[in-house]
């Protein structure tokens, strides 16, 4: 590649990832922002932060939040990666059915998804944070089938059985030999199921019933009234623990290559 | 200037040196083969002919004019690569047009080349089929086609036999040397299979370490290997310390023995190589050396033989059966005893450590 | 390995869940669909699209939609061919970096849009500085077409990233090896082997685009009424389920429709996620 080419190159990436974490910069701007304007700059102020936990509404939307995300994920991964061996070991015509059925949370729009969900919940429970974590497991189990299959059709027959023609039971190939393939697998559906459970409006919003209020529902029903600044705060404080963590475990692979 | 030239040659990857200052050339038509263990280097020297790496420096010459600069699409060479490389996306036909179409062939002209080429690799009616449909085998056939159908004057081929199972490698390796004689161009070859560069090349160029070891015909490079790494790399050897007393005579493992070697001085350290078939056994006395028969090994042709004597441990090919344990007396006639310098520069250092 | 009928009863729970939270939930979306507020059978509903409102808002969505994907498949190809060309150890990272600002709430990032955009903006705030006219493009069709590029611009790389991994380098070699310059290249050998990652990335794109009705609310400032706005509508103002399911119904054709094609395009068949 050329030097000029090179240059375009990284200018063009760079443009992009402007273009990306723009509103980023503006929303951590915001929570340093001492005025309850969003145009206007007040001054540098720590007050959004130090007020934070004192703000008992994005408390309880931000505990609501977690619960929601954690249980649906924990669930999703659980209910998807038995889920995902029983389809590898299944007849190939049923597995195809199963493929099918999971891949419609996937291609529905969200609206659908959320609103034929809301239809059948209204009818046997209650909507509430129950409603919502079911919800949510029923559009990130998906993600998580499709994360696990490709390493069971990557792992080798041969393997399993070379453990078990040593001595190994079952379980115990299964252990040693299955589930350490399987583990990367399993564990980027989760953080994939994690982050879109997160990062979800659409389905909860027509879920979640009244009085349950996620973080990305408060901020829906706040836009009109004006947003809290702490939500900004918040916010700034989620997006830097996922920032630092990302650094962390390159840092991490890093150091281990350091020391190959 | 020779038809390909590489003068003075350098290429390093992530600061590791691969190739160090390389010159090589290769005549018009010749059948060349770059044979080595891996990373030998001798894999970047193919893609540097290729186009598809610059030297950091020196110059590549092809027919006289520089190419060194001269991107891979412009090169007049066309490449076999080690896994195939086949479009996957188009039929086999659409796979050999690939070059032709971008040089603006007419379909005539290109339909008549695919028949031709086709026949050539023994395929005969497969323009239509899909690339998943082939074995590995018809794959390599069908990237050779692919290549030549342009008329390159250099083909390069990467390990292309790499793949195959053993029967298959050796049609091919005759098929390959017909398919050369019938296209009389240049080919480079690149194996790590000294079998294979033995049958096909008329030149081989032994490479370790980014260094060129020994260029020679096979035969050259199978009687007279330059040093203990091409001794050891081509075919099995006994290669054992010594010291030349003066010339025609050695001495090593505590005797002195008869050679043909002169002009390697007086009390000079050697290394002395002596192929495994060119070891005679005799009753216990009768040769330069007594030892026991530690090992017997079947090979199908010849038996393979472990011969202890004191320190040191002969491998021998006989046709004859000989028991473990028994006694016997090694015999070598002067001419099969082939001497070498011991390494004295830096550069020979490198090729000894990896012995 | 181990008995595989046995064993392919491990999916069992998730066959229960696809029942009663996959296919259940749509079966019911069907029955309001096809009745009114009695219960009884009509097609009132579906028909309703034909309404003129309701087709505008249906061509309006498509537009969007369409010139979304549009952008973004532009946007992302050298992106991902950039990424993918990138001679760096840990391009993992780089490539993370296009997921990470979705752990900034999506209600807040669309918000920051409206700051960036509005009147007395950051943008034509820069615009002015620099001499140059501003622009009123808040509340408009343009800015829900920007807000939807950039919600859904990483769903178009990463796809398109994926198929170009796959690509075996020794192919784009053999294609220089035969004489094809870069851009032949490109046209005959990159695009097409990457075919699957742009079709993934076009459904992943212009599905949530057809039907998103968060961005167009919050930077359409309710002019822009797109079909996802009428559907939440119908359920949270004008609390008519039986036309609002109605109407997802057609959404839902709308999407059919609309992969059916691409599938046509893409002909080979693989039961995968389509990321």
């Amino acid at each position: 590649m050329t030097k000029a080419k090179k240059g375009a190159s990284y200018l063009y990436l760079g443009l992009v990832f402007l273009f990306l974490y723009a509103p980023i910069l503006v929303l951590i701007f915001l929570s340093f922002n001492n005025s309850m304007s969003r145009t206007v700059w007040g001054g540098f102020t720590l007050k959004w932060y130090l007020s934070l936990t004192s703000n008992d509404n994005i408390m309880s939307a931000l505990g609501t939040t977690i619960r929601i995300t954690l249980a649906s994920s924990i669930l999703a991964t659980i209910l998807g990666t038995s889920a995902a061996i029983g389809i590898h070991y299944m007849k190939k015509r049923h597995a195809a059915l199963m493929l099918g059925a999971t891949n419609i949370p996937l291609l529905n729009a969200d609206i659908v998804t959320g609103i034929s969900l809301m239809l059948l919940f209204t009818r046997f429970t209650p909507l509430g944070e129950f409603s919502v974590v079911l919800a949510h497991i029923a559009f990130s189990v998906p993600y998580v089938i499709f994360n696990v299959l490709p390493r069971l059709q990557s792992l080798s027959e041969a393997c399993i059985e070379a453990a078990l023609d040593l001595g190994a039971t079952p379980t115990y190939a299964f252990c040693k030999v299955v589930w350490p393939e399987l583990f990367p697998g399993v564990l980027s559906g989760f953080l994939m199921a994690l982050t879109m459970s997160l990062d979800d409006f659409t389905i909860t919003y027509f879920t979640k019933g009244a009085g349950v209020n996620t973080l990305s529902t408060m901020l829906y029903t706040q836009l009109r009234k004006g947003i809290q600044p702490e939500l900004y705060a918040l916010s700034t404080i989620l997006f830097l623990l996922a920032f630092v963590l990302l650094l962390l475990m390159n840092f991490k692979r890093d150091i281990k290559k350091e020391a190959k | 200037m020779e038809f390909i030239q590489f003068d003075h040659v350098s290429k390093s990857y992530e600061k590791q040196l691969i190739l160090d200052e390389l010159d090589l050339s290769v005549k018009e038509n010749s059948f060349v083969t770059l044979l080595g263990p891996s990373g030998c280097g001798k894999t970047t020297t193919l893609r540097l002919l290729g186009g598809f790496e610059k030297p950091d420096s020196g110059k590549i010459y092809l027919n006289g004019n520089d190419i060194t600069a001269l991107p891979a699409n412009l090169r007049p060479i066309n490449t076999v690569f080690q896994k195939y490389a086949l479009f996957p996306h188009m039929t086999i036909e659409e796979n050999i047009a690939f070059g032709l179409n971008i040089q603006k062939k007419s379909k005539d002209y290109i339909d008549d080349k695919i028949k031709y080429a086709l026949k050539l690799v023994n395929l005969d009616g497969f323009e239509k089929r899909s690339i998943d449909s082939l074995s590995g085998g018809q794959q390599q056939r069908i990237a050779i086609a692919r290549a030549i159908v342009n008329e390159p004057k250099v083909l390069l081929l990467d390990e292309p036999l790499g793949a195959l199972d053993l029967k298959l490698r050796q049609n091919m390796q005759y098929e390959l040397m017909k398919i050369k004689q019938e296209l009389g161009i240049t080919f480079i070859y690149v194996t790590h299979d000294q079998e294979e560069a033995l049958t096909m090349s008329d030149t081989i160029v032994v490479m370790n370490q980014g260094y060129i070891q020994q260029i020679g015909t096979p035969e050259d490079i199978y009687n007279e290997p330059e040093n203990a790494f091409v001794a050891d790399f081509i075919g099995e050897s006994n290669i054992i310390e010594g010291i030349m007393i003066k010339d025609e005579l050695v001495s090593f493992l505590g005797v002195q023995v008869p050679c043909v070697d002169k002009g390697f001085g007086t009390m000079k350290p050697v290394d002395v190589v002596i192929r495994p078939e060119d070891v005679e056994l005799d009753a216990p006395g009768k040769g330069f050396m007594d030892g026991t028969i530690t090992d017997c090994l079947f090979k199908g042709v010849h038996y393979e033989l472990d011969v202890q004597c004191g320190e040191y441990e002969w491998l021998v090919h006989t046709t004859k059966y000989f028991e473990v344990g028994q006694n016997v007396s090694l015999n070598v006639i002067p001419f099969n005893i082939q001497i070498m310098n011991k390494p004295e520069s830096e550069d020979e250092e490198v090729m000894k450590e990896d012995v | 390995m181990f008995n595989k009928f046995r064993t392919s009863f491990l999916a069992a729970p998730y066959a229960v869940w696809v029942l009663i939270c996959t296919i259940l939930p749509l079966l019911y979306i069907l029955g309001y669909a096809i009745t009114n507020d009695a219960g009884t059978l009509t097609f009132a509903n579906l028909l309703a699209i034909t309404d003129p409102v309701h087709l505008k808002s249906l061509w309006l969505s498509v537009e969007i939609a369409l010139s979304t994907t549009v952008i973004c498949l532009i946007i992302a190809y050298p992106v991902a061919l950039i990424l993918h060309n990138l001679k760096i150890s840990n391009k993992g990272f780089v490539v993370f970096l296009f997921i990470l600002p979705m752990w900034m709430n999506f209600m807040l990032r669309i918000l920051a849009w409206q700051i960036i955009l509005s009147n007395n903006g950051i943008l034509n705030n820069m615009l002015s500085a620099i001499g140059l006219p501003t622009i009123h493009i808040l509340y408009t069709k343009a800015a829900v077409t920007l807000g939807m590029i950039y919600d859904f611009l990483p769903y178009m790389i990463l796809p398109i990233y994926n198929a170009l991994s796959k690509i075996n380098d020794q192919v784009i070699e053999a294609a220089a090896d035969l004489g094809a310059n870069w851009w032949t290249t490109f046209i005959k050998i990159t695009v097409p082997l990457s075919k699957d990652g742009i079709i993934s990335g076009i459904i992943m794109v212009f599905v949530p685009a057809l039907s998103s009705f968060v961005v167009s609310n919050l930077l359409g400032g309710g002019k822009v009424l797109l079909i996802g706005n009428v559907i939440e509508q119908e359920f949270t103002l004008a609390r008519n389920w039986n036309l609002g399911s109605g109407l997802s119904i057609i959404l839902m054709i709308f999407v059919l429709l609309s992969m059916s094609i691409m599938n046509r395009i893409d002909d080979s068949e693989n039961g995968g996620m389509l990321v």
